[in-house]
């Protein structure tokens, strides 16, 4: 699955136009705690979350997320959005909630990281 | 003062030695760490790992120092009034320390408890504050090594063995 199908799925905005969809997502996580999110990503996994703070971003830098997905209408400000820019990190964000976005996924295929 | 050590399998011996003999690093890198600055959190291992990266550090080894690092650093930013990261790079491991102006820890075991938090509302809607920092840093170094007290400065460090 791309990150252009992820995109048509959960009818999202892309929120920087220079952002690359056309890359291979091989799995997904979903969280809102950091520490979570660290613990259990050990391969390219697409984040689906509802966080919107600068560190979510400062997270690529420690571990190989594919893109962003935030969930129930949340956008991260302007400067977090550069910061992902700057990563070549895709960022998306969809009116649908967490709950709602993983089942889509799930039921399209994407599988669940290893963790 | 309250120490925790935390060995992984076979690395006791080679962690003593290492301090023992205290060799001189191949790079240090130093960063402060700003109490509750969120902005600056989390460069100093981003750094890091740049620069492990350029020396040609494995991506898994990679990834379990900058996790590591990252949790600690937070840490720092979250809990303490500050501080600073301190990172030894030799041949054969990564030596990181980071030591704070306290409060201090009041029970370090407890800390260890995965779950276990004091983390303010702040903290929190960051993100953090699952009482998962310290665990992961375990599980993802080869040693830890915490001393504090309630009142005093915190020091922590990890050792990270590349092969
Ligand atoms: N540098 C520090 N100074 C003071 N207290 C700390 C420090 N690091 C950790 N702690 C204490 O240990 C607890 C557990 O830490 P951690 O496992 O990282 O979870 P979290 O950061 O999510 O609270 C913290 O909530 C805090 O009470
Ligand atoms: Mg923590």
């Amino acid at each position: 699955m791309t990150l252009r199908d992820i995109v048509a799925l959960l009818e999202a905005e892309v929120l920087y136009p220079e952002a690359d969809l056309e890359r291979e997502v091989p799995c997904a996580f979903a969280s809102d705690m950091i520490s979570d999110i660290l613990m259990c990503t050990k391969e390219p996994t697409l984040l689906l979350t509802g966080l919107t703070n600068n560190q979510v971003i400062r997270l690529s830098d420690m571990i190989d997320l594919s893109g962003i997905v935030f969930v129930r209408g949340k956008k991260p400000l302007q400067d977090v959005i550069e910061m992902a820019a700057e990563r070549g990190l895709p960022i998306i964000s969809t009116k649908f909630t967490l709950y709602r976005c993983s089942g889509i996924l799930y039921n399209s295929g994407l599988r669940s990281c290893k963790i | 003062m309250a120490e925790y050590w935390y060995y992984a399998d076979g690395f006791e011996e080679r962690v003593q030695e290492q301090l023992h003999n205290n060799p001189e690093a191949e790079v240090d890198l130093d960063f402060a760490i700003p109490e509750k600055d969120f902005n600056t959190a989390g460069k100093g291992s981003s750094e890091l790992k740049n620069l492990l990266k350029r020396l040609g550090v494995d991506s898994d080894v990679l990834r379990r120092i900058a996790v590591a690092s990252y949790e600690a650093e937070i840490n720092v930013a979250a809990h303490s009034k500050g501080g600073v990261m301190k990172s030894a790079v030799h041949d054969d491991l990564i030596h990181v320390r980071f030591e704070d102006d306290g409060p201090g820890i009041a029970d370090i075991e407890q800390a260890m408890i995965p779950g276990y938090s004091t983390a303010d509302d702040l903290v929190r809607e960051l993100g953090f504050g699952a009482g998962l920092g310290l665990p992961n840093i375990k599980k993802n170094s080869d040693a830890m090594h915490i001393v504090s007290d309630i009142g005093s400065s915190t020091l922590l460090e990890f050792f990270i063995f590349f092969g």
